[in-house]
């Protein structure tokens, strides 16, 4: 297992790989794909038993569905820095015949993806088949999902939320990417959520909540919380407060950075307030 | 001639299925027995799966169930298998490659009753042209029974579309179905009648009045619409030099529209279509609504001699 200073150090070379993904382009989601670079590092390297070995079926291991596609940058990064695939494939994020599509796909054979998403509010409903499909195996390994806040105003993410309670999907543990920003502004100017944990309680899930989703330590306590709690007949799901650009002081504290890339300067900017700990891809 | 309805020609092909392949497992939105699920539901309750009126939820749980082997079938009417879901459909299974049967009862306008909000007729359209979707429309029941066991073995998105009412049941039972193969039901010289779906059987009774008006016709089944039997398309119309197209569907997206295209681009022939042509159904019987809106054996003949004529 790594330290927490290991792990640490991961995000921040996640954080570099992302912006120089998002600036080599001009084009990408930097601002919840820095928001989630705890999360998906805790997941890969700490929370989930997977094999880097990639097989489409993930037979006897977790396996893991990114339901907003868009921060694709993260996702990448945090699967080639696990070993998926080289981290040189990062520079052809976006390029033609890459196979880092801008939004996450199977098509290209990219190893660790095993569904398209991009257009939301579809990722949950997948993994819970997949969550189904393993109980049928006879396979206790389980389903992790990440959301995004504003992808919850989609209403085939409320079908799956009330399938999974009512036919007690629980080897499934859903994460919402509670940053509270959105394309047009916070959550609340577009359409306001109300109390998603009243909500998601209403709909007979097991409800966990972190405050802290940019601490590393915070978010692999909740994970293991969440993990402690599958297997009782009921979903899990987590809200975890993230900051969109979390790590980069200029995208913190607005939306504005939700789908915009760095010009040079300010990729030298955020470079600096990340410095290289793994070696830059 | 026995009567039976397509739906129940795709219960039986399920129910088969939960006997021979253990990674079948159905999914249904609410409509059980107007797909005649039962059998397999009552058979194989672990491996049924009641979603509730959420299709798009079923199609992305359909979606999921692939990964870790599983050969999933959803059952709901086939506006709600297709239009409603379409996204979901292209994203994740189209897109995704993932092995999900779409099976779509009560297609075209022989829903009846429940009229043009139930009555889809661009299904077929909006289906092939997703990237390798497969698109079938049997023409009745043993044929539909056929289809629905064959497309187990098959790896990939298939869309697998039926109908409600009972209708003549004139294939051999226990057929082979091969997906993408044109069957030949008469041969002819005159004329080809490419048809699908319901549409097969009006061909056959036109052809029985036309041969007697002297005129030889060829009747060709096209129960998959993806891929196109383009060989077996082309070879016929090589020798009859004119065709007639009949489908439930609409005209735009349909099978007269997939024959067009490939005949325009390899041989150029004239051609006449027997279809809806831009206009909503309604409520009312089935054949009574197949006779407003000119799906007919009667359609069919008057299309044939025409055609013949712009030879």
């Amino acid at each position: 297992m790594p330290t927490i200073s290991e792990l640490k150090n991961t995000v921040t070379q996640i954080r570099r790989d992302i912006v120089r993904m998002v600036h080599a382009n001009s084009s990408g989601h930097p601002g919840g794909s820095l928001g989630c670079a705890e999360f998906l590092t805790a997941l890969y390297f700490e929370i989930m038993n997977h094999n880097t070995n990639f097989t489409m079926d993930g037979i006897g291991e977790d396996i893991f569905f990114l339901s907003n596609g868009h921060i694709s940058p993260v996702f990448y990064a945090v699967l080639s820095r696990r070993g998926y695939f080289d981290i040189t494939e990062l520079a052809t994020f976006r390029k033609i015949d890459s196979r880092l599509q801008g939004h996450p796909t199977t098509h290209e054979g990219l190893e660790g993806v095993r569904m398209a998403s991009g257009s939301l509010g579809q990722g949950l409903s997948t993994a819970i088949g997949a969550a189904l499909t393993k109980k049928l195996n006879n396979d206790d390994s389980l389903v992790y999902t990440l959301h995004g806040d504003g992808e919850l105003q989609e209403g085939q993410v409320w079908e799956a939320f009330m399938y999974a309670a009512g036919k007690k999907v629980d080897n499934l543990i859903a994460t919402i990417d509670y940053n509270q920003k959105q394309i047009d502004g916070s959550i609340n100017e577009v359409l306001p959520m109300g109390n998603l944990t009243s909500k998601l309680l209403a709909f007979d899930w097991i409800v966990l909540e972190e405050f802290h989703g940019n601490n590393i330590e915070a978010v692999i306590n909740i994970l293991n919380k969440a993990k402690e709690c599958t297997g009782e007949g009921k979903p899990v799901a987590i809200i975890l407060h993230t900051e969109m650009g979390n790590g980069v002081n200029y995208m913190m504290g607005t939306h504005k950075w939700h789908g915009s890339a760095p010009n040079d300067e300010q990729l030298a900017d955020a470079l600096s307030q990340n410095l290289e700990t793994l070696g830059d891809y | 001639m026995e009567m039976k309805d397509t739906r129940s020609g795709f219960g039986a092909g399920l129910t088969e299925l939960g006997k021979i392949n253990q990674n079948v497992v159905a999914l249904c939105a609410d409509l059980t027995g107007s797909l005649n699920m039962n059998d397999f539901q009552n058979e194989n309750p672990e491996r049924f799966f009641q979603i509730g009126i959420a299709e798009a939820n079923m199609i992305g749980i359909a979606a999921g169930m692939t990964i870790g082997g599983k050969i999933p079938f959803t059952g709901t009417f086939a506006n709600f298998s297709t239009s409603r879901v379409y996204d979901q459909i292209r994203q994740s299974i189209a897109y995704s490659g993932k092995n999900v049967k779409i099976c779509a009862s009560h297609a075209g306008l022989t829903l009846g009753e429940d009229g043009a909000t139930h009555q889809v007729l661009e299904d077929i359209g909006m289906m092939k042209m997703l990237p390798h979707m497969i698109v079938i429309n049997p023409c009745d029941y043993n044929q539909t029974k056929a289809a629905t066991i064959a497309i187990a073995d098959y790896f990939g998105p298939v869309y697998l579309r039926f109908g409600r009412p009972k209708v003549p049941n004139f294939t051999p039972a226990n057929q082979d179905f091969e997906i993408g193969k044109a069957l030949h039901l008469k041969k002819g010289n005159d004329v080809t009648i490419f048809a699908t779906g319901h549409l097969v059987w009006e061909a056959l009774e036109a052809t029985k009045i036309l041969e007697k008006e002297g005129i030889s016709v060829e009747v060709i089944n096209i129960h998959t619409i993806k891929p196109l039997d383009n060989e077996a398309i082309l070879k016929a119309v090589k020798n009859t030099k004119c065709v007639v197209t009949a489908e439930e569907h609409m005209l735009n997206g349909g099978l007269g529209d997939s024959i067009a295209q490939l005949l325009s681009r390899k041989l150029p022939t004239p051609i006449e279509m027997v279809g809806v042509n831009d206009t909503f159904g309604e409520s009312g019987p089935p054949m009574k609504l197949m006779k407003k809106y000119g799906l007919t054996s009667d359609n069919i003949i008057t299309a044939a001699k025409k055609v013949i004529a712009r030879k």
